[in-house]
């Protein structure tokens, strides 16, 4: 044993190395465990992680993307390709698939199709018999995510019970569940949006392009950016403008809204994240300013 | 004070996690609160959201205690049901904030949030003092091992700012500190609702000379920073990619794993628990890349010189350090937190690093008292107990006392018919 003082890990190996634990946690316990992987910064984060627990080795699990059918182009080319990079197995299922065998109706056809991701999410683990399902969702998201476990338990309706939990405690991660049941794995609760980019910029990450600044037709409604898309064109009165702008986070289109910002590289983007005066999600989704308590009602109803 | 000014210095003092421990009569809401808003962590829409509310209310002044309210159940019960984490950055570092609701299941609630936490905040009202439950919350944070306490002697302005008050509420806490063996305790005189010495320095209280919260934070050591340990790795995971398309994997054997302790470097014989073989370490690796060594806290891969037969489950420690204790019996402080008492004649699962076993309860020393902090006798346990207990194991576990490593001396009790997490121990030492 030496006898110099320990070195302290940076807060990005501080994280990096937990999120690498927690995902081989995951391959340790878990028999049939998948990766969702949406081409969003958070799970390009998270493939870059499963790298760093599992190479030489291919990932103990494949890669699973539930596609509303309005996602941006960009995002998807971009989820091929990296999956295709990675040579790791990619599931797709859509909820389009879900609403052709009748278990996802919108209430009328322009509705969202955001919170329905819930049904294939269920029907997709049913299918495969997943186990574990890994996710990139962060606890400073949202105030109901603040108090989400790192392995969180769902019931076989997929529902997460906040009152209900198991106690957490140590590293020591709890990933039983009966048949049926499922086990929800958060391997960056613990980052912020701020970690993420530097995540990005440390790891030198390939991102789609939406996430840097571009210019776009736009409409602006109520203090909202609303890209004027296919599935979101521009109703009559709406005043269209192209507007510089970039994506914070990236979703089903209809929820999802891009920030002004002249921000085109990843530095750049570190400098707007960490002055900016708004939340990510009180910026850029649309389903989540519904109500105070949108996001638990979803996760009520097995969303992630 | 903003961490925005400054985020290329972020790194330097690394990670801290920290509890505070009060209920939200001794403002601890708003400390919470007042620590986000005052580093910025706080944004435009978020405060414009709890500014409405407190106007809703009838509240004349932002009401920083919203800031922490997190489910639609405790919003319309006006409680706090469970650990919530916060997460802020001053200029040098990044802190975790676990905060643990004062309620009917306080005990479990703290214990989880101090199983992870290097520092724990105590808050004391300045016009009640030392309470049972400030006593409550000083034992609970000394028994899961935080190594830092600081008092915080909050609402100061009600008491006119006066050293007085701060002066007996510290002769009062140091006394029964001394009696439970806490070692590092500091004090701290401020103000959550103003805002004294929380980032900025009171002018009120121009007699205290000492740092003020946030200065404290950033000082605070990190875990393991502060002395040296024998290494330990539990192995994780073992990755064989025999059938890669790359001849010169067939033979690749990594034992993954995430360093509990010390360090570790290519060259060191290490030995294999529970079986004792060994062999040396021909490879540290991340992501397939020799780092050469690692420490404590990293995820890594380990390459062996040797076949040996290793899999999840085992420990890797090095051959020239102290050694775990391998046994099949422990003594142990259990804390219960399931609803359902622990049923003495039941086996349960006992989950230690990555080893999960049978197991069956010896014997119950004693329970405590959790307000007199006597100890009494006991035959079964219910939520919220703490109890020092043996317990028979039906594989062999390796094991440090928790008071020398909290990664190998931690447990939780598993109920095999419902898979709930229904105990977290503490390891005393070896029972056989």
């Amino acid at each position: 044993m030496n006898t110099t003082k320990q070195k302290t890990l940076s807060h990005l190996d501080w994280l990096e190395a937990e999120a690498i634990h927690i995902m081989r946690e995951v391959a340790g316990q878990c028999s049939n465990p998948a990766l969702l992987f949406s081409g969003g910064k958070d799970s390009i984060c998270m493939l870059r992680i499963a790298e760093k627990a599992f190479r030489p080795g291919k990932f103990p699990f494949p890669l699973v993307h539930v596609d509303t059918g309005h996602n941006y182009p960009e995002v998807i080319a971009f989820r091929d390709k990296r999956a295709a990079e990675l040579g790791e197995r990619l599931i797709v299922r859509s909820v389009e698939d879900s609403m052709k065998r009748g278990t996802v109706v919108l209430k009328h056809p322009g509705e969202s199709r955001n919170k329905h991701q819930s049904v294939t999410l269920l029907e997709t683990i049913a299918e495969f018999e997943f186990d574990a399902c890994i996710g990139g969702a962060r606890r400073d998201e949202e105030k109901a995510r603040a108090k989400e476990r790192i392995f969180s338990f769902r019931d076989e309706f997929g529902g997460w019970d906040p009152k209900n939990q198991r106690p957490e405690l140590w590293s020591l991660y709890n990933a039983r569940a009966h048949k049926g049941e499922n086990i929800r794995a958060f391997p960056i609760s613990n980052w912020t949006e701020l970690d993420v980019w530097q995540y990005i910029e440390r790891e030198g990450l390939e991102l789609p392009s939406i996430y840097f600044a571009h210019t776009r037709p736009v409409v602006l409604k109520g203090g909202s950016i609303v890209p004027v898309t296919d599935v979101t064109p521009a109703k009559p009165g709406d005043v269209v403008e192209d507007m510089v702008v970039r994506f914070r986070t990236v979703g089903d289109i209809t929820c999802t809204a891009p920030v002004a910002s002249n921000a085109d590289t990843v530095a750049k983007i570190i400098e707007e994240t960490a002055t900016t005066t708004i939340t990510e999600r009180g910026a850029t989704r649309l389903d989540d300013q519904a109500s105070d308590a949108a996001m638990e009602q979803r996760k009520k109803e097995g969303y992630f | 004070m903003s961490a925005r000014d400054n985020i290329s210095q972020i790194e330097d003092r690394g990670l801290l996690r920290f509890l505070t421990c009060g209920s939200v009569d001794d403002g601890k809401s708003t400390l919470i609160g007042r620590l986000l808003f005052d580093t910025k962590t706080i944004l435009a829409d978020t405060l414009h959201a709890i500014e409405k509310t407190s106007a809703k209310r009838g509240m004349e002044a932002v009401d920083l205690s919203l800031l922490t309210d997190g489910l639609q159940a405790e919003r319309e019960q006006g409680i706090t049901i469970d650990v919530a984490y916060r997460y802020f950055t001053t200029g040098t570092r990044k802190y975790i904030v676990a905060d643990a609701p004062g309620h009917e299941q306080y005990t479990r609630n703290m214990v989880t949030a101090a199983s992870t936490a290097n520092l724990a905040i105590i808050l004391i009202d300045a016009r009640r003092g030392v309470l049972p439950q400030t006593k409550r919350h000083s034992y609970i944070a000394h028994l899961m091992g935080i190594p830092h306490i600081l008092v915080a002697v909050n609402k100061m302005d009600l008491v006119n700012f006066d050293p007085a008050v701060f002066d007996k509420i510290k002769a009062d806490y140091l006394a029964f500190a001394a009696k439970l063996g806490i070692k590092d305790v500091k004090f701290l005189p401020l103000s959550a609702l103003t805002g004294d010495n929380v980032v900025d320095r009171s002018e009120a209280m121009a007699w205290y000379d000492g740092p003020t919260l946030v200065e404290t934070l950033e000082a605070a050591p990190g875990a393991h920073s502060e002395h040296d340990e024998p290494f330990r790795l539990p192995v994780q995971y073992v990755c064989r990619p025999q059938d890669s398309a790359n001849p010169e994997l067939h033979d690749y054997r990594g034992f993954m794993g995430r360093i509990e302790a010390g360090s570790i470097a290519i060259g060191d014989a290490v030995t294999i628990l529970p079986s004792g073989q060994t062999t040396t370490v021909k490879d540290v690796q991340l992501a397939g890349q020799s780092i050469g060594s690692a420490f404590v806290e990293q995820s890594v891969t380990l390459l062996l010189a040797d076949e040996i037969d290793i899999s999840r489950g085992d420990m890797i420690v090095k051959s020239a350090d102290t050694a775990p204790a391998v046994t099949k019996a422990i003594e142990a402080e259990l804390c219960w937190l399931s609803e359902t008492p622990l049923e003495p004649s039941r086996r349960y699962l006992v989950r230690h690093t990555t080893r999960t076993t049978q197991a069956k309860l010896a014997g119950i020393a004693y329970k405590l008292d959790i307000n007199s902090l006597e100890q009494v006798g006991a035959d079964k346990l219910q939520m919220n107990d703490i109890a020092r207990v043996t317990i028979k194991l039906a594989q062999p576990l390796a094991i440090d006392a928790y008071a020398d490593n909290r990664g190998t001396g931690a447990f939780i009790v598993i109920d095999e018919s419902t898979n709930n997490t229904v105990g977290a121990g503490m390891i005393v030492k070896a029972a056989d």
